[in-house]
């Protein structure tokens, strides 16, 4: 999936984080700034790249403001940005490659 | 008839999708179930990324038995079929109908609810409704609304926009939601669904909150819309039968049972009349506390 305009998903309220997609210059590009880095950073940034993955997007600018998401909404964030990025919003490929 | 129909709902908590911090460990409250809200605390711009929680949440964490109902967005928008799809594919118990006024708006859900189904491989049947009245018009078509499918397990009054569209408000007395009450109750039990009362919103007065829970127990309802885990533990004091309740209870099934055999048909127990009138009552409580966790007798 391209990357059409900016998009952004989620706050910087606890337990959230905030994403924003960019068009990218021919890779995923990812910044990411989290109040649990130490011991969850690497998590993260897997959880993000396995969701682009699936999402098939390879040309991004990602930025990533984790306050200690669960996975789940890590997912949830970057799925919505990604397809608010693409302006769909119906008929959503649930348990397909939003999994 | 889906197993779930009638299980224990004592205490149903909103909570909105559009927060992960909400959504992510309300079981630790343990409400009987909880309502994801995909609508009225939902800010319009981000009724997409509610979904996409609800998604994951659903799919990944463990509410430990508790059910999930959602609350999909009302039949007068463009977002409620979506709604389904995602709260379906994620595997919710149940879906809550906002503003139901009328039948077909239960079977409306309902056919889009099996095609979801359908379409993410879940059980036929497996989901079940709630319908929310929430008007003058949905409160008279109460009873209609009650028979309207197999899967709706009950209806629930909302109070807020109910005493809009009757153009008074809540006085916290609970007079202006007297007659909506009394007649969904009915309607409720006519159809042999459950029956949920409104929410109480003034989070400063836990008196009031309690009045008002102990006067809805005595209606008949069988639970309550809340918004804060505090409410939990009152309802559910207030909803579970006692000790005294339980022994008389046993004692009245017992009693029926050995007289009936001995062809007797009135009686006494512990000073009060008993005939087969009271049997329904007295398994009902008993069936109640066994949900509740407080009786493991074998009536």
């Amino acid at each position: 999936m391209d990357i059409l305009k900016t998009a952004i998903a989620g706050t910087v309220e606890s337990s959230d984080c905030l994403v924003t997609v960019e068009p990218g210059s021919g890779t995923i590009e990812l910044d990411l700034d989290s109040s649990v880095m130490r011991q969850f950073g690497r998590q993260i940034r897997k959880v993000i790249f396995e969701t682009l993955g699936r999402l098939d997007v390879s040309n991004v600018k990602i930025t990533v403001v984790d306050k200690g998401a669960l996975d789940c909404t890590i997912k949830a964030r970057v799925e919505c940005a990604v397809y608010r990025a693409n302006e769909m919003k119906d008929n959503l490929p649930w348990g397909d490659v939003i999994v | 008839m889906n197993p779930n129909m009638k299980r224990l709902r004592r205490s149903m908590m909103f909570l909105n999708c559009q927060k992960p911090s909400l959504i992510k460990d309300p079981y630790v409250y343990a409400p009987d179930s909880i309502m994801l809200d995909l609508e009225d605390a939902v800010a319009e711009r981000e009724k997409d990324a509610a979904r996409y929680s609800l998604y994951h949440a659903l799919q990944e964490i463990d509410y430990r038995g508790v059910e999930r109902v959602v609350r999909i967005n009302g039949l007068d928008t463009d977002l409620w079929k979506e709604d389904i799809r995602c709260s379906i594919a994620g595997g919710c118990d149940a879906v809550r109908i906002p503003k139901t006024e009328t039948a077909k708006d239960v079977q409306l859900v309902e056919e889009a609810v099996l095609k979801a189904e359908k379409e993410f491989h879940v059980e036929p049947g497996r989901t079940l409704i709630m319908a929310a009245l929430e008007s003058a018009r949905g409160v008279m078509n109460a009873f209609e609304i009650c028979c309207a499918s197999s899967r709706l397990f009950g209806i629930a009054l909302s109070g807020g926009d109910y005493t809009k569209d009757l153009q008074t408000t809540i006085s916290g007395t609970g007079v202006e939601l007297m007659g909506a009450r009394q007649h969904m109750i009915i309607a409720a039990r006519a159809a042999g669904v459950q029956c949920f009362d409104t929410v109480f919103t003034d989070l400063n007065n836990m008196d009031g909150f309690r009045k008002d829970v102990e006067t809805i127990h005595a209606m008949g309802f069988d639970g309550k819309s809340i918004i804060n885990p505090r409410q939990i533990p009152i309802v559910h004091e207030i909803f579970t039968p006692k000790q005294k309740e339980i022994i008389f209870a046993e004692k009245v099934v017992r009693e029926i049972d050995s007289k009936r055999a001995q062809g007797i048909g009135v009686f006494t127990v512990d000073g009060k009349m008993i005939d087969i009138a009271f049997y329904d009552g007295a398994k009902r409580i008993l069936a109640l506390a066994r949900a509740s966790g407080v009786y493991k007798g074998e009536l």
